[in-house]
């Protein structure tokens, strides 16, 4: 891997913007490069919620995208809104308890991920936003599992430590199902 | 702290201060720059030093002059249109030799304008919107990273210069994260240190004479002298305050000009274009006041045009004319509203230029 | 010899550039000599904005700030932050603190920042050549208001004691008169109140002075005490307006 350039699609408390700072955390504890930027201002509130991820092993310039390895959706609107986003041979991550429709494009590969079935297997649906994580991870390999799990260490923290067990679980539930 | 962690440009801007050795803080909320106020209100208390939400940026900037000439060490942020506001009291500072460390965590305008990131302050930065003869070193940093290392330089260069300093970054590195270096935090004078440490400041006659910040001079023959003995600093900031990085001028076709966040955006840009087989050269200011002159002479003879590219309808182009002096012809790539562009759009608006010469 | 006067050590000697009859001087020297009388003048900063008083820091023996128009009371309680153990107070005029400053003074009242502000009310802008303030009378003459100043087109005088007086940071709040020797004995006594409630940190002291302009208002010096008395206190009642619980 040189650079993987990511993208996280959904509306606001869907926990879209922490799926991205774990990315960013993990690559971190690797010594990787990494840039996370949020979309700001009224977006944040109700609206969409987006951000973009960089993880690399060199000098990271620019921090914005005009392409994507990845983009995860979340939500119905991301998907029309973000296909585009993703670079010929990338791939699209569904969250498809979320989103019926699928991509229209034939040249991207499509990554279908029950998140909220997943979710209320391990009985708490805030989970997905990590399943998803933990399924963009399965199929990029853009960080370690180490990796993963020290993201997961660093939010879970303090008063949210109650929460790691369930979320690392959550995390990796997607390869385990998918025999990853 | 030795350990990279992963901040959010707003919440490092304000960290950095601190280990720089600013104590005191006041601010009003504006996007998007509001979680350095709230940082600072949270943290600035355990280093014995001061949080105040001003009724104004009015208010804000007049607070920063007080506490300032109080012998404080000072450091206040805004965005764009807040800047606007305090301009006034950059212009007393500047006369009455105040220090301060300000912030433009800009958007675009003008008027209200939005909140999405600017460049079209470089004026505003650059030529001031006080009244009066004054400058003011302004650095714009390009990521995270170097914003820290100049705002944890920025108290002493304020301190050094008696002047305010300015720090020009834009809403997307203050809402963005990316790992950072802490560094360690300096050593501030005590209360009783300052008459000592600041001998110019207001604290009190029972130091053993008395000190009189003012900026009022009724005698021209007395305003001549202060103006004159301010640009003393300015001449000396001039020389020693250049900053800037320069990639690939030697044997550059197209040398873009570009600074802070843009700069990066172009540095990928030039990537881009030289898979097209073009080769490209960079010249970063990093200090935009004083403007880094001398970079412009490092241009190679067979460059075909230097294109300033700016997140505005062209203000920096001023000085990039001003130090090509005519020798190359200058174009420039922009976007503004809001707008930063891809590195593909500037590559295609490149190739474009290119093509007329 | 006994000696029954001394210059007090808070006053420079340099001449004034007040005008004849003016009250600058008198409210100069009474908060110098209070802080003489209470050891603090090695220990006072003072903050004083554009107006005609801004060159006060000639006359004031202590350390100073010029301000811009309005904003001392920012300053001061930018300065409180700093030096939590020094005596600070802003010397404002009428068209500094009421027009174009009244929201510092409201805030650092609100917020009850420790310092004391002494407000120079005479009803007009002095430096600039007599233009009509936010305290200028109705029916009185300024040079914006030349057939005299009318409710219609720019209301009522703002009665600023009685506003501060309702913030619930402000502990002290008197308005005093410069008009004759009583009065000017009864302000050196508001002063030194305020300072005490500075000295013990309850919260902000306001000391407003009905001060004289002569020259703006077109009146000898005499003329203008009388003025002060005639038409100038009835609409601005002297009094305590606000004091500490333990005082009253």
């Amino acid at each position: 891997m040189s650079t993987q350039k990511l993208f996280f699609a959904g509306s606001g408390g869907q926990g879209i913007l922490l799926m991205g700072q774990m990315i960013s955390y993990a690559a971190m504890s690797q010594d990787l490069e990494t840039t996370f930027l949020p979309s700001y201002g009224p977006e944040m509130r109700g609206g969409t919620a987006n951000c973009t991820v960089i993880v690399s092993d060199s000098t990271i310039n620019c921090p914005l995208i005009f392409e994507a390895d990845a983009v995860v959706v979340m939500n119905p609107p991301s998907l029309t809104r973000f296909e585009s986003l993703v670079k010929p041979g990338g791939k699209i991550i569904i969250n498809t308890s979320l989103v019926s429709e699928r991509p229209t494009r034939t040249d991207i590969d499509v990554i279908e991920v029950p998140a909220n079935e997943l979710a209320d297997e391990l009985g708490n649906r805030r989970t997905a936003n990590v399943i998803m994580y933990g399924a963009l991870v399965a199929e990029t390999g853009v960080v370690s599992q180490e990796g993963v799990e020290y993201a997961l260490r660093k939010v879970f923290s303090g008063k949210k430590a109650k929460l790691l067990d369930l979320n690392m679980k959550a995390a990796n539930i997607y390869k385990e199902k998918m025999g990853k | 702290m030795t350990e990279k962690v992963l901040m959010k440009g707003n919440e490092a801007f304000a960290e950095a201060a601190i280990r720089g050795g600013s104590r005191y803080y006041f601010g009003y909320p504006i996007t998007p720059q509001s979680e350095i106020p709230e940082y600072m209100s949270k943290e600035l208390p355990k280093w014995g030093g001061a949080f105040l939400q001003a009724e104004s940026e009015l208010a804000a900037i007049n607070m920063a002059y007080g506490a300032a000439a109080a012998g404080g060490n000072v450091f206040i942020s805004s965005s764009s249109p807040g800047i606007a506001l305090m301009q006034e009291g950059l212009s007393f500072m500047c006369s009455a030799q105040v220090p301060c460390v300000i912030l433009n965590v800009s958007r675009c305008g003008p008027g209200v304008g939005g909140i999405q990131p600017g460049q079209c302050d470089y004026y505003q930065a650059t030529r001031g919107g006080g009244n009066g003869d004054y400058r003011i070193p302004v650095f714009a940093p390009d990521s995270i990273q170097s914003s820290i290392d100049i705002l944890y330089e920025a108290t002493d260069l304020a301190q050094k210069y008696r002047n305010p300093i300015m720090i020009l970054a834009d809403g997307m590195m203050g809402q963005m994260m990316e790992p950072v270096l802490m560094p360690e935090p300096k050593y501030v004078p005590t209360l009783e240190e300052l008459p000592t440490a600041r001998p110019w400041a207001v604290t009190g006659t029972a130091k053993g004479y008395r000190n009189v910040v003012k900026s009022l001079f009724m005698k021209p023959d007395e305003l001549e002298v202060n103006v004159e003995k301010i640009f003393e600093k300015y001449d000396e900031a001039a020389k020693d305050l250049v900053r800037y990085e320069t990639y690939n001028l030697e044997d550059a076709e197209v040398v873009f000009v570009a600074f802070g966040t843009l700069s990066r955006i172009t540095r990928e840009a030039m990537e881009i274009l030289e898979t097209k087989g073009i080769k490209a050269g960079l010249i970063r200011p990093i200090s935009l006041w004083p403007f880094p002159a001398e970079a412009f002479e490092q241009i190679n003879p067979k460059t075909k045009v230097v294109i300033s590219n700016e997140l505005s309808m062209g203000q920096m182009i001023d000085d990039v004319e001003r130090c090509v002096k005519g020798r190359y012809p200058v174009r420039l790539i922009h976007r503004t509203g809001g707008i930063v562009p891809t590195s593909l759009e500037i590559v295609e608006k490149t190739m474009k230029i290119l093509g007329e010469y | 010899m006994k000696q029954i006067f001394k210059y007090t050590e808070g006053m420079t000697s340099n001449t004034t550039h007040y005008c004849p009859g003016c009250t600058h001087g008198i409210a100069h020297r009474l908060i110098m000599e209070v802080l003489e009388e209470k050891g603090q003048l090695g220990t006072t900063l003072a903050v004083a904005p554009i107006g005609c008083s801004i060159l006060s820091h000639q006359y004031m023996n202590v350390d100073m700030m010029e301000s811009a128009h309005g904003r001392a009371p920012a300053i001061a309680s930018a300065i409180r932050r700093v030096h939590p153990d020094k005596t600070i107070f802003t010397y404002q005029g009428d068209g500094d603190l009421a027009s174009i400053g009244i929201a510092e003074i409201i805030h650092a009242a609100a917020r009850g920042e420790k310092f004391t502000t002494f407000f120079i009310n005479n009803g007009i802008y002095g430096m600039t050549g007599g233009q009509m303030a936010p305290t200028t009378l109705i029916g009185q003459r300024s040079t914006t208001s030349v057939d005299g100043r009318s409710k219609e087109l720019t209301g009522m005088p703002l009665k600023v004691s009685e506003m501060i007086a309702t913030l619930d940071g402000a502990v002290y709040v008197e308005r005093v008169a410069l008009n004759s020797p009583a009065n000017v004995r009864k302000a050196k006594a508001a002063i030194r109140r305020a300072f005490d409630v500075q000295d013990k940190r309850l919260g902000f002291s306001f000391v407003e002075f009905l001060s004289t302009c002569p020259t703006n208002w077109g009146l000898t010096p005499v003329d203008a005490t009388n003025w002060v008395k005639e038409k100038v206190m009835p609409y601005y009642p002297l009094g305590i307006y606000k004091q500490p619980e333990v005082e009253k």
